[in-house]
């Protein structure tokens, strides 16, 4: 059954198209990612799916309601849990989610009995009568999934939802979601761009300047690279990428300083590329192709790489804006 | 589902959270009690032993202090409602207003729970401001007593609402001093809290009666002096004219406040 129906929606922002003519399907029960770099229009749609914003074309259904004329009924079949947290911090964490169960028309004999269900879920109930500003990131975040619950959502969106959280709450995180899909068959919407997370979706969209580039499993996805990916450092970068390319008939990519080759299998061909060069490899570095390697092969750039540039770009705001203070 | 239900519901808990972090702000109980005890106590003493009103008649003398009392209650009312409907802009920076805003509720119904909360909270104030009222040397009898907390509560809903419109149409922090210099302090000079109305220059009285604190503050005086006859002289208007200019603008500010978060990009 097809709990989400997106056709061709486009999102302007004056004459830049944030998104570009989006489609896909998502079925029930299903966690369903969307992969892709910083300003990929990831969180746009989902705010568009979640009617915050309005769209310039296209039509979206979320449980057989349209979502920019139906918005109230839409708003009532979705939980959702922000990039930022958004819980009042003066309120304890019961009153929070009894807020949300009135804001939601939880009917109050059973409001009780699912708040404290969810708060037993996310392993709060003890902390339950505690002001939320006491609680750490990873506690707000797991409150803020109960409160997404409370309502018996037919989706639950995530929006970058374990984005500056330790390794373990955000492995707590996805133990939870996919419990919930499993009991509940709740269908799963969720945006990221740690490659990690985006392994535990059945399917992901990688999306890239407001397209979709691909819609796949991840496995089969990762599939798409074909064979393993080896990383060599050589003395002689440029010479030995011509030779591999005339020797084994590979195309190598020079990154930094490192060559980039895909290869069938990667243990039979190490030792060949060793022997074959003598001296000549100074390190040498073997891996499966990632989620990452897919959208380097689909766009030509790494979302690593984005990500750096990002934090580069950052910087030097930072760097000019003092600049210009002096 | 049931949009009356769920509108209800809305607009009690919206209410509700108000109280609740009302309750919890202890510093702000502090400042509310404060402020107006100290504008009381040593602005409006310093004032009355040096000067006297003009234009009253022979024999009739009123203390400056029975004036401004009136002037005070209207000022913390003022403060405490702008800045309570103008807080929304905190609940947009850390994000509490977007789970609202996603909610499955007519946003109009936000405005109001928020602005019934201030009305609520401003009464509070004003129940403790009549505790100044020896201080003032304003003899309280229980209708002038009753009479205070329904206009307050007035006063408090509009203005909330002016904050509220405001700070919905408002995307950043950055404003919110501007808005209280340039809005709140001229709306609270020119109010006729401090100085009579009758006997300020014209064009002064000009932006005195387009200010509809002005109106606020004499419905107060009109209550409030139910016990003293002589300071009745200090009013301007009718209590009903009063209160209908002040809900003719609660009626505007409260539609500006309904659709302050109607928009979506």
């Amino acid at each position: 059954m097809t709990i989400l129906h997106v056709e061709d929606i486009v999102k302007k922002y004056g004459d830049f198209q944030a998104v570009k003519g989006i489609s896909f399907a998502v079925e029930k029960g299903e966690i369903f990612g969307f992969l892709g770099p910083n300003g990929a229009g990831k969180s746009t749609t989902i705010k568009i799916l979640c009617t915050l914003l309005s769209l310039t074309s296209g039509k979206a259904v979320l449980n057989g309601f349209d979502v920019s004329k139906e918005t109230l009924k839409v708003r009532q079949s979705i939980g959702l849990v922000f990039q930022d947290y958004s819980l009042d911090d003066r309120l304890t964490a019961e009153e929070n989610l009894y807020f949300h169960g009135m804001l939601y028309n939880v009917p109050r004999e059973l409001l009780r009995e699912r708040m404290e269900q969810v708060l037993k879920m996310v392993d709060l109930i003890e902390r339950k009568d505690d002001q939320v500003r006491k609680f750490s990131g990873g506690m707000k975040r797991r409150l803020e999934i109960a409160r997404g619950l409370l309502h018996h959502p037919k989706v639950l969106f995530l929006d970058e939802p374990t984005i500056g959280l330790d390794p373990q709450t955000r492995r707590a995180i996805w133990n939870h979601v996919i419990n919930l899909r499993d009991e509940f068959g709740l269908t799963v919407f969720m945006t990221t761009h740690y490659m990690e997370e985006a392994e535990h979706c059945d399917r992901i969209a990688i999306i890239d300047h407001g397209e979709i580039v691909a819609l796949d499993s991840p496995v089969s996805l990762k599939a798409q690279v074909g064979g393993d990916i080896i990383t060599v450092k050589t003395n002689q970068n440029e010479e030995i990428a011509k030779l591999i390319q005339e020797r084994y008939n590979l195309e190598s990519k020079l990154e930094g300083e490192f060559l980039r080759l895909e290869v069938q299998d990667g243990s039979s061909f190490v030792p060949q590329i060793v022997a074959d060069f003598p001296g000549a490899i100074l390190s040498i570095h073997v891996h499966e192709p990632t989620l990452d390697d897919v959208f380097l092969k689909l766009t030509g750039r790494a979302i690593r790489d984005e990500l750096i540039s990002e934090a580069d770009r950052a910087k030097q705001k930072v760097r000019s804006f003092r600049k210009g203070k002096r | 589902m049931n949009l009356f239900e769920s509108i209800m519901k809305t607009i009690y808990v919206i209410w509700y959270r108000e109280l609740i972090r009302f309750r919890r702000e202890k510093s702000q109980w502090a400042g509310m009690v404060m402020q107006p005890t100290l504008y009381l106590v040593f602005v409006g003493t310093g004032i009355a032993s040096a000067m006297a009103f003009r234009g009253l008649p022979d024999g009739v003398e009123i203390d400056y202090l029975t004036f401004v009392y009136p002037g005070i209650i209207g000022m913390s009312v003022l403060f405490t409602s702008m800045f309570s409907g103008i807080s929304i802009i905190w609940d947009r920076e850390f994000g509490f207003l977007k789970e609202i805003l996603v909610a499955p509720v007519p946003r109009w119904a936000i405005s109001v729970g928020k602005a019934l909360g201030i009305a609520t909270i401003v009464s509070f104030q004003a129940i403790v401001l009549l505790a100044l009222s020896p201080l003032a040397g304003v003899p309280l009898t229980w209708k002038a007593a009753l009479g205070i907390l329904p206009i307050c509560a007035l006063i408090g809903f509009s203005i909330g609402c002016l904050g509220i419109a405001i700070a919905g149409r408002m995307e950043s922090l950055h404003g919110f001093q501007l808005i209280s210099n340039f809005l709140t302090m001229p709306m609270f000079f020119l109010s006729g809290a401090i100085f009579p109305l009758h006997t300020a220059p014209d064009w002064l009285q000009w932006l005195m009666k387009i200010n509809p604190l002005t109106y606020g503050v004499d419905a107060l005086r009109n209550v409030i002096y139910d016990g003293i006859p002589t300071a009745l002289l200090m009013v301007q208007h009718s209590l009903a004219y009063n209160v209908t200019v002040l809900t003719l603008f609660g009626v505007v500010t409260a539609t500006a406040a309904a659709t302050a978060f109607n928009k979506t990009e």
